[in-house]
C-alpha cells in the first residue's frame, strides 16, 4: 500500500508501517539478520491496527467504505466466482458501464451476479461514472434478473454507489421509475435473490438492486436513505465552499447520525449479517475478503434453494412489510 | 362539484402557506395580481397561468371523495424516532411542531372514501409536514391503505406531495419504499387498479416508488416531478438547467405520465379511468 492510500486515522499504523520498510531496507542493503526485530515491529503494526479498528468511528467507516483500493464488484466476481460471461446493455438505450452483470459460477451454483462498479484511476472512474448509474443501468439489472428467474438461476447482487446519478438525462429517462420499477419486480422475482452491501449503499440508488431474500454488509460498507454529504447539505446546510474544518465536521455529525454502519443496520434488523472483513479492511487483503464472500454466499444459496418460488415471494415480501418504527 | 362542501376537518387548523390571504394576490406562475377569490373559485388555480397553488391534504379529500367524506383509518399512527435522531434540532421536537402546524399526525391521511359512488381505498399526502417526507408512519400507513384494496378488491388512489423519504429515520424511511412497492406487486398481481396523482413537488424517495407505479400515472399541471432534487442536479453537471425541467409537461414530453389534468377536473379524470379500470358500476 502507498503512504497516500492510509487514512488519517491510520497515521500511527504508517509510523510502524515506515519502520518495518526501513528495517527491511536495511537489511537486505546491508545484509543483516533482522527478521526477529522486524517480526517483532508487525506485531506491534498488528496489535495496533487491530485497536484502531476496533474503535472506528461512523465516519471512519465510511472513509473505508470509499477507500480508493477497496475490492468492487469486479474484483470479487474476478476472485470468488469462476467462468464469469458478461452480459450487456438494457435493450432499450445503452449499456450502462457502472451496473455489470452476467452469468457465473460459484463452485457448483450457476448464478447470475449483478453489481454496481466503481472505476480505480481517473479514466476507470470516469468510465464506471463512479458508480453511478443511470436509469439504464437498473433496467439492464432488471433485465438480467429476469433472464434469471426464467432459467431458474439465483441471483448475486452486489451494491456499491454513493447514489443514482443525478444528471439531466438521467431524468429524462426516468431515473426514480427505473428504481421503482426494480423495487417492485424484485419483490416478485421467483429465484432466491442475495444483496451483498459491499461499500457504499447510498439510498434508492442501493435500493435499486437491494431488495432481496438475503441482505448482507461487509462490516465496514454503509447503507443509508442518504449520503452523510447530502445529510449535512440539507439539514446544516454544509455545503462545498464552506470552511473545509466545518464542513468535515457536519459530514462527520450527519454520519453518526444516520446510523449508516454494517452493525447499525444490523441492530436495526434491516440486514440480516455483518460480514466481517480481514484485519485493516478489505482492501488489504482481496483474496481473503472474496474467500469470506463466497463462503456467505454459497451458505445462502444451499438454505434458499430449499424453498418454493412461493415460499420465497412469501417470505421476501414478509421480511419487508415488517419493517418500520412508529406508535399506534 | 361544489368546492369544499363539507368540512371533514378542521381546515383552520392547517396552516396554508402557500395559499394567500387578504383580497388581492399575486401568481406565483405569472406574476399578474388576482383576487384571492377568483382564485378560490377556481379551485386554487390561476384563471390567467393555471399555476395549482398547493392545497391541503383535506382540501383534496373535498375534492376528490363524495361529499368530502373519508372514513379515515390509522388517524392516530404517530412517529417514533429509532435513530434518536438530532440535526440543529430534535426529531421529535420537529414532529411535535408539525403536528402542531398541520393539524394533522403525519404526513399522509389515508382510509375509505367512494367516488361516484364507488368504494375506494385512498391516501392523500400532507407537504405541510416535514416537507410530506416518507418515514414509517407514512410507509405503514401506505401499506395498510394497499393492503385495504387488496382485502376488499376495490380500487386504490394515492395523490403525492412529498419531497421524498424522511431524513431523521434513515434506513427506516429507505425501507419504506420496499414495502410499499413490494405490496403494489402483489396488488398488480391481483390487477386491481391503481391510479397515482402528482401533485407539486413529488420527488425523490416517494416518485422512486409508489407514485411511479400507478397503473395510470396522471399529474397537476407544473408540478416539480422527479428522482434528484434540481439544485443537486445542476451542481452535478455544474451548469443551468433546460428550461421546464422536471416539470409535470416535461415528464409528460419524456413519456413517463399519461396525462396532466387541471385541477378543476380531477375528480372527473378519476372518475372516468375508474369505470375503465375497474368495469362499470
Ligand atoms: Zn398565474
Amino acid at each position: 500500500m502507498k503512504e497516500q492510500d492510509y487514512l488519517d486515522f491510520e497515521r500511527p499504523i504508517l509510523e510502524l508501517d515506515r519502520k518495518i520498510k526501513e528495517m527491511r531496507d536495511l537489511a537486505s542493503a546491508e545484509n543483516l539478520e533482522l527478521s526477529k526485530e522486524i517480526e517483532l515491529l508487525e506485531r506491534r503494526r498488528n496489535r495496533l491496527r487491530a485497536e484502531v479498528y476496533s474503535k472506528l468511528t461512523r465516519w471512519q467507516r465510511v472513509q473505508l467504505a470509499r477507500h480508493p483500493l477497496r475490492p468492487y464488484s469486479l474484483d470479487i466476481i474476478q476472485l470468488a466466482f469462476t467462468d464469469f460471461f458478461e452480459l450487456h446493455g438494457d435493450r432499450r438505450f445503452a449499456d450502462d458501464k457502472a451496473m455489470i452483470g452476467g452469468f457465473a459460477k460459484l463452485d457448483e451454483h450457476r448464478v447470475m451476479v449483478i453489481g454496481q462498479q466503481k472505476g480505480r484511476d481517473t479514466k476507470q472512474r470516469q468510465y464506471r461514472n463512479f458508480g453511478m448509474c443511470h436509469p439504464e443501468g437498473y433496467r439492464k439489472a432488471l433485465r438480467l434478473m429476469k433472464v434469471a428467474e426464467k432459467f431458474g438461476l439465483p441471483i448475486v447482487i452486489f451494491i456499491d454507489t454513493p447514489g443514482a446519478y443525478p444528471g439531466v438525462g438521467a431524468e429524462e429517462r426516468g431515473q426514480a421509475e427505473a428504481i421503482a420499477r426494480n423495487i417492485m419486480e424484485m419483490a416478485a422475482i421467483e429465484v432466491p435473490i442475495i444483496c451483498f452491501i459491499i461499500g457504499e449503499g447510498a439510498s434508492g440508488g442501493a435500493l435499486g438492486i437491494g431488495v432481496g431474500d438475503r441482505v448482507y454488509m461487509l462490516e465496514n460498507s454503509w447503507y443509508t436513505v442518504i449520503s452523510p454529504e447530502g445529510c449535512a447539505a440539507i439539514l446544516w446546510k454544509a455545503e462545498a465552499g464552506a470552511d473545509p474544518a466545518k464542513l468535515e465536521a457536519r459530514r462527520r455529525q450527519a454520519a453518526e447520525a444516520l446510523k449508516l454502519t454494517a452493525s447499525d443496520n444490523a441492530a436495526f434488523e434491516i440486514i440480516d449479517k455483518v460480514v466481517p472483513e480481514p484485519p485493516g479492511g478489505a482492501h488489504m487483503d482481496y483474496e481473503g475478503t472474496a474467500r469470506i464472500i463466497k463462503g456467505e454466499l454459497i451458505q445462502a444459496l444451499n438454505e434458499l434453494k430449499m424453498l418454493s418460488p412461493e415460499e420465497l415471494c412469501n417470505k421476501r415480501l414478509e421480511k419487508y412489510r415488517v419493517i418500520g418504527v412508529y406508535n399506534e | 362539484m361544489e368546492w369544499f362542501r363539507k368540512k371533514t376537518r378542521d381546515l383552520a387548523a392547517g396552516e396554508k402557506k402557500d395559499i394567500p390571504d387578504g383580497v388581492w394576490t399575486k401568481c406565483k406562475g405569472c406574476g399578474e395580481i388576482i383576487t384571492v377569490i377568483s382564485l378560490k373559485k377556481n379551485y386554487w388555480t390561476c384563471p390567467k397561468c393555471d399555476y395549482h397553488f398547493r392545497i391541503t391534504s383535506a382540501d383534496y379529500i373535498n375534492l376528490i371523495l363524495d361529499d368530502g367524506r373519508l372514513e379515515e383509518y390509522d388517524a392516530n399512527m404517530t412517529s417514533a424516532d429509532p435513530l434518536v435522531f438530532r440535526d440543529t434540532k430534535r426529531y421529535m421536537d420537529r414532529i411535535a411542531e408539525a403536528r402542531k402546524k398541520t393539524g394533522v399526525n403525519d404526513a399522509v391521511i389515508c382510509g375509505i372514501g367512494k367516488i361516484d359512488g364507488r368504494e375506494v381505498s385512498f391516501a392523500v399526502m400532507e407537504f405541510a409536514f416535514i416537507g410530506g417526507s416518507m418515514g414509517s408512519v407514512v410507509g405503514e400507513k401506505v401499506a395498510r391503505a394497499i393492503e385495504r384494496s387488496l382485502q376488499r378488491k376495490i380500487p386504490l388512489i394515492i395523490i403525492s406531495c412529498s419531497g421524498g423519504a424522511r431524513m431523521m429515520e434513515g434506513v427506516f424511511s429507505l425501507m419504506q419504499l420496499a414495502k410499499t412497492s413490494a405490496l403494489l406487486a402483489r396488488l398488480d398481481k391481483m390487477k386491481i387498479p391503481f391510479i397515482s396523482i402528482l401533485t407539486n413537488p413529488t420527488t425523490a424517495g416517494v416518485m422512486a416508488s409508489y407514485a411511479s407505479l400507478g397503473d395510470v400515472i396522471i399529474a397537476e399541471p407544473q408540478a416539480l416531478l422527479g428522482f434528484a432534487g434540481p439544485r443537486v442536479i445542476a451542481q452535478t453537471i455544474g451548469g443551468e438547467l433546460p428550461p421546464g425541467f422536471q416539470s409535470s409537461e416535461f415528464f409528460l414530453e419524456h413519456g413517463f405520465l399519461d396525462s396532466i389534468v387541471h385541477r378543476s377536473k380531477m375528480r372527473k379524470a378519476v372518475i372516468t379511468l375508474l369505470d375503465y379500470l375497474a368495469g362499470p358500476k
